[in-house]
């Protein structure tokens, strides 16, 4: 080994720490579930190590951990088939043993509703919503092309939206509670 | 005040009101943050170390045996 093969790996296990955090936020708002999430990770790590010769220095090593991260999640939902359809319930137990896991009921209220997303939804909404990945970008990572992300990144927002039970305009805006307060705040 | 004046508040916003209705997108990156923010378990740390110590141990088994080569 030389010198500056040392160096090279040097860097990569530091990019890859680098990346970790992110990677996990992914795998977690993904499957929804802790455990099933860091097994993901677990299994990419290794993976990427291995395949570490593959990867050009000076590229996007956050995209392409997450590409094969992805790209595991698939080839075990694949694999366990029948597991998919029992999201919910699993999830739901989760949820009741872990509720110190998340801020606010708001929050567990949201991911029971990202987890309802279909799965291509829910990874193009996270991917360029919460992981800082531009449309082009998560197209390359999930293998599709840019109009496909933005239409499922829609439909997501629009299902949630309606899940949630709030509209997209009103987001921000008063319900017929705050409506009142507002028209109090502004008779003078 | 005239009509145009009592709607301008609502979507201006007022303060406050973004913590009774955060947005999808909004409640997307806490909750994505929440996670980020509880760190790299000692699982995957102790992980690297090992695939890093494993690789290390290779490449001196390499140099020994192109040394007695």
């Amino acid at each position: 080994m030389t010198v500056g093969d040392q160096s090279t790996d040097h860097s990569f296990k530091r990019d890859l720490l680098a990346a970790l955090p992110n990677l996990r936020a992914f795998a977690v708002s993904l499957t929804g579930r802790h455990h099933v999430a860091d097994d993901l990770v677990q299994d990419t790590i290794m993976k990427a190590w291995a395949k570490q010769d593959h990867f050009e220095p000076g590229t996007n090593m956050k995209a392409w951990l997450f590409t094969i991260l992805r790209n595991e999640f698939y080839s075990q939902m694949r694999k366990r088939g029948r597991e998919v359809s029992d999201t919910d319930g699993i999830f739901t137990s989760q949820l009741s043993t872990h509720p110190q896991q998340y801020g606010s009921l708001d929050l567990q209220d949201f991911k029971r509703a990202l987890d309802q997303l279909p799965s291509d939804q829910r990874e193009a909404i996270i991917l360029v919503g919460a992981s800082g990945f531009a449309y082009e970008e998560a197209a390359e990572i999930c293998g599709c092309a840019v109009g496909t992300i933005k239409s499922r990144i829609n439909r997501a927002r629009n299902k949630l939206q309606e899940i949630l039970g709030v509209s997209g305009e009103g987001d921000y805006g008063p319900d017929s509670h705050s409506s009142a307060v507002i028209k109090k705040a502004f008779a003078v | 005040m005239t009509e145009h004046s009592k709607k301008a508040p609502v979507s201006n916003g007022l303060p406050g009101l973004a913590a009774f209705h955060p947005g999808v997108s909004a409640q997307l990156r806490e909750y994505y943050q929440s996670v980020e923010e509880e760190g790299i378990p000692d699982r995957f740390l102790q992980l690297l170390e090992r695939l890093d110590m494993a690789e290390r141990q290779a490449g001196e088994d390499n140099r020994i045996k192109d040394t007695a080569r």
